[in-house]
């Protein structure tokens, strides 16, 4: 019984979607390169590199919106690293991606511990702030669910919708969609594959990037080491859950978030019981089983992975 | 220049483009060697030649896919002035009202038809898509030229022949004043191929150029004004289809005279394999047989005839070890098979010639003489105390080469280099050698141009003399009744008891592939064989 009330209050749907914030983001940012084409597994990297970046800018005093710019634009620029190795040059784009998350991991602890050489905690921001939308919270359930949310949690619901209006109503969706299944059709009726491949990866690693800021500068006030704690990794099988659509992706990201709230209080309740490493595992394990379910039906974009060079036979 | 001088050619039409002296090699091969060619408005040339000859690098040189090495392209503009093309961009080609259908299509499976042919024609940074004055226009053009599809359908559900209709579609949207095609009918269907050559036609009267490119004579006659002869690089002739002949043709496309097979008279020997009541039912009608006898003989070549996709490929993995039957059994030299493995019976000297050579054939990244060796690497003969012995290996290569005529850079080039009828020959040289017992040949010319063919042709029939028994799956009536001692016909996982080539006549043998039995000819088809 405490169990259904759990999942009845408001509380526990806001704090599903506060977790399921970066994956949002996260998934957008995967579903994204792949749709063209493109594993990236930079992600994990690429989520520490918008975190440390999104937060040293608020710190230096570029305020929350030039923060956000700032993680974007350290996404997009891991993004183009990647993008340049397996794109053009048409590397292993699994050795690609695990490169660009140990580089940008790395560089990432590198700066910040040279920023800050002798701090024992973390210095702190002022972080975003739960947003009160006049008509929206007024909504009965929804409302309380939306209320305490931040505006950064706000424009991934709302990325969710461009992505998906991008993806299925704009010529540049058509293109993308259409590279990463042949790429030989795009260039065949006159469009640049590369051109399409580098600037879906560069958009979907900036995506990648606002997931690890919304932890430094809304979810938490600093950044801490090991804080993405697998989060990027999680998106790439959520990718695979929501069959790379925008849609499906935001129920995939908000379905873990609900595991995840649901197995903090459910350790409250019957903590007693079992260790809470258990509670921890929950939402893995049940990805895991979602996966299995869905992914063996998964209709990949036929091109994922597979190099294309031009004038080759 | 060889159109130069043939003034016959020379019409009052407008010459819509030319091709200059155009090289192009890859590493030592000479795809493309200083190759003349024009090409009026509303004419259809046919680009005729064996594989490998160069046709299609010739076509992919003029849509951009490729940049020769010399030579130039000139198209007229719309004031009928020739003007250089852009090297090596596809949408100067597109520009140019160049649109070009490709051998493997360039389509995205998962788009719509539509979709794939709006693709790249409008700005790509737009809120929406407008589809209207697609359809529009789609619709006038299908009615116009008789290329009707279903637009709305992802491409991956449509069939051949429709997803080349989306293709042609695509060049016509885009107002192409010039259609290349790449081995149109490769994949069709006679009944398809015949509407697709009255579809040409109709265009061609309209104003529309084409360019085709083929290896098929017969068709080439059909549908062509001018028939332009491609062979190891070259352009060798040029001709009015008018005043073409087949057997001048075919001597040009080859460089000498194709050889006729011919089967000499031989008594069969003892059998080498038997299938005794061999039934295996995987659900699936392609890939089941029912109650199967079957025998094959040394000396023998034994036709199997049928329409695929009618048990020819479980018939193929059974005779080569790769299933085991669920009823009845399988004998090798007399004796009953008790382990169904690949390997064992490649020891007994099965060897095959896989249906789909591209796929199942060779290993396209490894080198030619890594190809050869790749079914015998536990042979003595390729190892050094244990190790592959690299330096025999690559001997052999270079005898396979020479003795079998595969064209290539050489043993060490990748194999995926190879055109479709030199990798038959390299699989050739490689099963051949072994001098096997049984040879299993599924569809072993299916693509193949004519020189290929005969060469394929002959060696089997060489292999006959030796004393190999050959089991040959084709959907080729003239090749089996060329080849073949008997002829079984399999239908729906059935085989018919086999017949004497010589008593069996063509319509015949068509009827029984399409399920009549032999007995009674009037039964229509519901008399399936029990």
């Amino acid at each position: 019984m405490e169990i259904i009330d759990i999942l009845l209050t408001a509380n526990f749907w806001a704090a599903a979607l506060r977790i399921a914030t970066p994956l949002i983001f996260g998934v957008l940012g995967a579903l994204i390169c792949e749709r063209a084409g493109v594993l990236n597994l930079g992600i994990e990297g690429i989520f520490t590199a918008g975190a440390m970046a999104g937060w040293m800018a608020v710190w230096l005093g570029a305020g929350l919106w030039g923060g956000v710019l700032f993680a974007a634009l350290a996404g997009s620029f891991f993004g183009l690293i990647h993008a340049i190795l397996t794109v053009p040059l048409g590397l292993s784009q699994h050795v690609s991606g695990i490169g660009v998350t140990l580089l940008a991991t790395s560089l990432s602890y590198f700066t910040y511990r040279t920023a800050l050489p002798d701090v024992s905690s973390p210095p702190r921001i002022i972080p975003f702030q739960p947003l009160d939308i006049p008509i929206l919270s007024d909504l009965p359930f929804i409302g309380p669910a939306l209320l305490s949310q931040t505006a950064l949690t706000m424009l991934a619901l709302v990325m969710v919708f461009v992505t998906g209006w991008v993806l299925y109503r704009t010529p540049l969706g058509l293109a993308i969609r259409a590279v990463g299944d042949n790429p030989s059709s795009v260039e065949a009726q006159g469009l640049s594959v590369y051109a399409l491949r580098i600037g879906a990866v560069v958009a979907g690693s900036s995506l990648m990037a606002l997931g690890g800021a919304f932890l430094t500068m809304s979810a938490f006030d600093a950044f801490f080491f090991g804080m993405i704690n697998g989060r990027g990794w999680v998106c790439i099988a959520l990718t695979v859950f929501a069959s790379w659509r925008p849609g499906k992706a935001l129920l995939g990201a908000l379905l873990f978030g609900a595991f995840d709230a649901f197995q903090v209080r459910l350790q409250t309740e019957v903590g007693a019981f079992l260790p809470s490493q258990v509670f921890l595992m929950m939402p893995y394990l049940l990805s895991i089983a979602a996966l299995i379910i869905v992914a063996r039906k998964a209709d990949y974009p036929k091109a994922l992975l597979v190099p294309w060079f031009k004038g080759q036979r | 220049m060889s159109s130069a001088a043939n003034p016959s050619l020379k019409t009052s039409r407008q010459l819509l483009l030319q091709l200059a002296a155009i090289t192009k090699k890859f590493g030592p091969l000479i795809a493309n060697d200083a190759i003349d060619l024009d090409l009026h408005k509303g004419e259809i040339v046919a680009l005729l030649g064996e594989n490998g000859a160069g046709k299609t690098t010739l076509m992919n040189i003029l849509f951009g896919h490729y940049v020769a090495d010399a030579g130039t392209v000139m198209v007229a503009g719309a004031d009928g002035i020739l003007a250089p093309l852009e090297p090596g961009a596809p949408q100067a080609a597109l520009d140019a009202g160049i649109g070009m259908v490709h051998q493997h299509f360039a389509l995205a499976e998962n788009l719509s038809g539509l979709d794939n042919i709006v693709l790249g024609t409008e700005p790509i940074f737009r809120l929406r898509r407008d589809r209207t004055k697609a359809r529009t226009k789609l619709a006038k053009l299908m009615a116009g030229s008789g290329l009707n599809v279903d637009l709305n359908q992802p491409v991956h559900k449509l069939t051949v022949g429709e997803k080349q209709r989306i293709e042609i579609l695509k060049a016509l949207y885009r107002d192409a004043r010039l259609l290349v095609l790449d081995e149109p009918t490769a994949v069709l269907t006679p009944q398809e191929a015949d509407s697709l050559f009255a579809t040409l036609r109709q265009l061609a009267a309209t104003g529309l150029s084409v360019i085709i490119i083929a290896h098929k004579l017969a068709e080439v006659l059909a549908v062509s004004h001018r028939i332009a002869v491609l062979r190891g690089g070259k352009k060798v002739g040029e001709m009015a289809t008018d005043q073409a002949d087949r057997r001048s043709i075919a001597e040009l496309m080859v460089g000498r005279d194709v050889p006729v097979s011919r089967r000499s008279e031989r008594a069969p020997g003892k059998p080498v394999i038997a299938l005794r009541d061999v039934t295996i039912d995987r659900g699936d009608a392609r890939r089941s047989l029912h109650g199967v006898n079957l025998m094959a003989r040394e000396g023998e070549i034994l036709g199997i005839a049928g329409v695929s996709g009618n048990g020819q490929a479980a018939l193929a993995q059974l005779i080569a070890g790769l299933d085991r039957p669920d009823i009845g059994s399988v004998e090798i030299f007399g004796e009953k098979v008790t382990k169904f493995d690949a390997h064992q019976f490649a020891q007994n000297g099965i060897a095959r010639i896989p249906e789909d050579r591209h796929h199942d054939g060779m290993v396209g990244s490894m080198t030619v003489a890594e190809n050869i060796a790749i079914e015998d690497v536990r042979s003595r003969d390729y190892q050094k105390f244990g190790f592959l012995d690299f330096e025999a290996i690559r001997k052999r290569a270079e005898h396979a080469i020479v003795d079998y005529d595969v064209r290539c850079p050489g043993p060490d080039a990748p194999a995926r280099l190879l055109s479709g009828g030199n990798i038959q020959k390299l699989i050739l040289a490689r099963v051949l050698e072994k001098s096997p017992k049984l040879i299993l040949a599924n569809q072993p010319s299916r693509g193949l141009d004519v020189g290929a063919q005969s060469e394929v042709h002959r060696r089997l029939l060489e292999a006959r003399e030796g004393g190999a028994a050959v089991i040959l799956i084709s959907e080729d009536l003239d090749e089996l009744l060329t080849l073949s001692d008997q002829i079984a016909v399999i239908h729906a996982g059935h085989v018919s008891a086999a017949i004497a080539a010589h008593d069996i006549d063509r319509s015949e043998l068509g009827l029984m592939m399409a399920g009549q039995k032999k007995t009674d000819e009037n039964t229509p088809r519901s008399g399936d064989p029990a």
